[in-house]
């Protein structure tokens, strides 16, 4: 393979503003909620050329056996209202923000993201992500009302009204023209939407930004989640600790995508990553080592035993083995994690079974099954590793957590960047203005007649000059 | 004359606007522009002028929506029409509103797109149409500015009262201590079609006649939008000062004796919280509300720190004050605890030389077609007859005011740089800031949580 024909790794960033992902006893971690963090953040990767910042959505405070859940980082903004603040001080980095397709409705949710991306100049994503979950739904009118059969169901009807709410304004509505005296067009905003979750109509109040339509982005692994990334999102989001398993699964969502007549670089595969960097790898390997056991305490570790048990273990010994017992099925011990919210026997006889096999205590076998990829070492190694694994087929590159809040990529920045610009597989500057741009995604026209999953196979929509792609 | 109520058509909330402006009970509202005529003859009639006296300050407010107030001031010379909708342009509208130390702006917002009629959609497309989300466009600037108010309006009957504790809360934390929130109810039955999930009442050209019977049937839904705004409020109240304690030697991060559930439980829907978003700056971020008639004092009486009102002449607002402190009084607020701030609206057309202001206005009325009547009295004159009314005004009790620029950026800039300075030379206004949060430029002290107080 030639130089010349290396895949890019797109980079991006994630602020770690919540539960057991962040060094919060350090000294140098700051404030997970006031705006300083975020800008620093945000200005940081935008100097690093990163394609996005994203921030990811929890409406409901997680609880642990009926009171809330103090170990961890908990409480954060509302992530669209962060990120149109941190348009006006970022100019080319995409912002991403995950908002629920359960508890919000498609008219306000396409009005929002239609206005993000007109502040920020195109350069808007949305996670769509789903839940059935009655615990967060006390927060809301709609409730438990869902039947968790229904989560995608609901999200592709969601994301259908919302395209044709961003497709009510065509470009050529907005007329203003003070001369003949015609603001908009009277059609402007029109749409009608009748389906089996929503029965809508009247007039969208806004036109679409530049992107058209915000880059959709997906998150979770489930077979329904990979086919709704195949049929209808442009990025998704994944969360692998083995590049075995990460290969996996690029091949398997990238083959779907031909059913519905898309091209592999049609959808940006991006699991979530860590980078810990220091001088050395000893001094890399010896600091992630701390890292991770900052990161599960021992009463974090027990809370999250207990979470799958469903059954109070604090007299359990956190640097002991797991317990012998058996899961209690129907117990809720940790509400609002979403990782241990089924299959409770199942994923404890897993827990078991590599904790055996590999002597691992408690606390090291939720270090081990908690834990995201993680690039360890020199600068030069940490880049070595992420070109490898994107060339490799492994990922299209990484949305990166550090475990500091703000400053956790300053040293990616400053000095793994530059190696990854040498070896020419990241970008030296913006070429493009939108997050569009960025990821190599077709700008215009906006994929027009996309449906939701089953849509027709549909060429056309992804149809764009050959070589836009790096 | 069309009878349009607002040149937005923005369903008015909170805010019954006067639908034909020709009700007016004071009878005040004078088409032909005579009343800054009227209040240039009242300087001394303005006791609170008087440099070195001890008056309680006066406040300034903006309410900015789309290129004015006056349907027709998209077509003005200077408007920039195709940028209505764009970050650019507010920016520097609210950077010239900081300029004059202007306590908030204001930013107009519906679920639905403007009309010229209060209570139906229409198909006019002669006037601006189109808008952006208020309180994502207040969280852009908020970086932007550093001193000045931010108020975006939200509507309350469709959205979720989490969703808005949330995100106002986030606009305290993103412009560090001023935010503002103004609620307004969905009066547009249209507007619920875009929901799909409740019918509101279709008012009938006979609901709108005046401000007191367009309220009635609304009266459901001001009550259901107080409960939203208590429950944001609590939800603001759920995190405690000091509940993060990042207790090393523990483990804990939070103090989970200073998160709380709120357990709200409305007419209409329920609330079980804590917010998932931590205390901010102001503690409660500033409630305002526009008010015509009985139920809408009522809402404010119940749920803001400051209601804006539309008197049309001195005995008018002193009138409406005393409507509002019989409102206060029904609902039993106790305002020495929870101050209610009084700001009457104006909408202001302004020009250093006398007339130029009321031809001015006369020729946007030409281009528009209709003569421009207002729910609020419409100021045409100069600053310094603006000043004059102002502290006129002022002396009934009136906190402050919310100017309605005519025409953007024109009768801004001439708020900014010519009232201001008048008021100034008075002695009437401040010369700088002298708070960094907005309840601070107000006067209003940052509440303890409740939860606090009860544990």
């Amino acid at each position: 393979m030639s130089a010349t024909a290396k895949k890019q790794v797109h980079l991006a960033a994630q602020l770690p503003g919540i539960h057991n992902v962040t060094v919060w006893s350090d000294p140098r971690s700051g404030s997970q909620i006031a705006i300083d963090s975020f800008i620093r953040l945000a200005q940081t990767v935008e100097r690093g050329r990163f394609d996005f910042f994203f921030l990811a959505e929890g409406l409901r405070l997680r609880e642990h056996k009926g009171e809330v859940y103090d170990l961890d980082i908990a409480g954060r903004p509302e992530n669209l209202t962060v990120l149109s603040a941190l348009a006006a001080v970022t100019t080319h980095l995409g912002l991403v923000a995950t908002v629920n397709a359960t508890f919000n409705e498609p008219y306000e949710v396409a009005r929002r993201f239609a206005t993000l991306d007109r502040l920020s100049g195109g350069r808007a994503g949305w996670n769509v992500v789903t839940s059935y979950d009655a615990f967060t739904g006390e927060n809301f009118r709609r409730g438990g009302f869902l039947p968790e059969a229904d989560r995608y169901t609901r999200a592709a009807e969601f994301l259908t009204v919302a395209r044709k709410l961003w497709d009510s304004w065509s470009e050529s509505d907005l007329k203003a023209d003070a001369v003949a005296g015609e603001f908009a067009t009277s059609g402007a905003g029109r749409f009608a939407h009748r389906g089996q979750h929503f029965d809508i109509s009247g007039r969208f109040t806004t036109p679409p930004g530049p992107q058209g339509h915000p880059v959709i982005v997906q998150s979770g692994e489930s077979d329904a989640g990979r086919e709704f990334a195949a049929s209808d999102a442009e990025v998704i989001f994944s969360k692998h600790n083995r590049i075995d398993v990460a290969r996996e699964f690029y091949r398997d969502v990238k083959r779907r995508l031909a059913t519905y007549g898309r091209r592999p670089e049609d959808l940006l595969i991006l699991p979530t990553a860590n980078a810990i960097v220091a001088d050395t790898d000893e001094e890399a390997a010896a600091y992630a080592q701390e890292v991770s056991r900052e990161l599960v305490s021992p009463q974090t570790a027990i809370a999250h035993l207990e979470a799958v048990w469903g059954r109070d273990l604090s007299a359990y010994d956190p640097d002991g083995p797991l317990p012998g017992i058996e899961p209690e099925d129907d117990a809720h011990f940790l509400k609002g994690h979403s990782v241990f919210r089924k299959g409770r026997a199942e994923t404890a006889r897993q827990w078991r079974r590599l904790a055996e096999e590999r002597n691992l205590s408690i606390r090291e076998l939720v270090i081990e099954v908690g834990g995201r990829q993680t690039f360890v070492g020199s600068p030069r190694t940490v880049a070595d590793a992420i070109d490898d694994y994107v060339q490799t087929g492994g990922a299209d590159g990484f949305v990166l957590v550090p475990h500091l809040t703000p400053g956790g990529l300053d040293d990616f920045v400053d000095r793994v960047v530059p190696i990854l610009q040498e070896k020419g597989v990241h970008r030296d500057d913006y070429t493009g203005t939108t997050l569009r741009d960025h990821l190599g995604l077709s700008a215009a026209p906006r994929p027009a007649g996309w449906g939701g999953p089953g849509r027709p196979p549909l060429g056309a929509a992804s149809a764009r000059p050959e070589g836009e792609t790096r | 004359m069309t009878g349009t109520p607002d040149p937005t058509g923005t369903p008015d909330p909170t805010a019954v606007t006067n639908p034909t402006g020709a009700t007016d009970p004071t009878g005040a509202t004078d088409p032909t522009g005579a009343t800054g005529t009227r209040g240039a003859t009242g300087p001394e009639d303005a006791p609170a002028a008087a440099p070195g006296t001890t008056a309680a300050p006066l406040h300034l407010a903006v309410a900015l929506d789309g290129a004015g107030w006056h349907p027709a001031a998209w077509r003005e010379e200077g408007a920039r029409p195709g940028e209505l909708l764009d970050a650019v342009y507010w920016a520097g509208l609210v950077a010239e509103a900081e300029r004059g130390l202007i306590d908030f702006v204001t930013f107009e917002d519906a679920l639905g797109l403007q009309s010229a009629a209060f209570h139906l959609p229409d198909d006019r497309t002669d006037q601006v149409r189109g808008s952006i989300d208020a309180v994502l466009l207040a969280a852009h600037l908020a970086p932007l500015t550093t001193h000045i108010g931010l108020v975006p309006t939200t509507n309350v009957t469709h959205t979720e009262p989490f969703h808005l504790a949330i995100g106002i809360a986030t606009l305290d934390h993103a412009s560090r201590g001023r935010a503002g929130w103004r609620p307004q109810i969905s009066s547009r039955a249209a507007d619920a079609a875009h929901f799909g999930r409740r019918t509101t009442p279709q008012l009938t050209e006979d609901d709108v006649t005046d401000p007191e019977s367009v309220s009635q049937p609304l009266r459901a839904l001001f009550s259901e939008g107080a409960e939203a705004v208590e429950a944001a409020r609590r939800l603001w109240d759920s995190w405690e000062d000091g509940a993060e304690i990042r207790d090393a030697a523990t483990g804990r991060f939070l103090d989970r004796d200073k998160v709380h559930h709120i357990d709200f439980r409305g007419s209409g829907f329920s609330v079980k919280g804590p917010s998932i978003t931590p205390r901010s700056p102001q503690g409660q971020p500033l409630v305002v509300s526009l008010a015509h008639a009985t139920v809408p004092y009522e809402f404010a009486a119940l749920s803001s720190d400051v209601v804006a009102v539309t008197p049309h002449d001195r005995p008018g607002a002193a009138a409406i004050l005393a409507q509002v402190a019989e409102a206060v009084e029904r609902t039993g607020r106790d305002v020495t605890e929870r101050p209610l701030r009084t700001f009457a609206d104006l909408v202001v057309f302004l020009d250093d030389e006398p007339g130029v202001a009321a031809r001015r206005k006369a020729r946007l009325d030409e281009t528009a077609g209709a003569e421009f009547v207002s729910d609020a009295e419409i100021f045409t004159g100069t600053p310094t007859g603006l000043a004059d009314l102002l502290l006129d005004w002022h002396s009934t009790g009136l906190d402050g005011f919310r100017l309605r620029p005519g025409t953007l950026p024109h009768d801004l800039t001439a708020i900014t740089r010519s009232l201001v300075p008048e008021l100034q030379r008075r002695g009437a206004f401040r010369t700088e800031y002298a708070s960094t949060t907005l309840r601070g430029h107000l006067g209003l002290a940052r509440p303890v949580s409740r939860y606090g107080r009860a544990g």
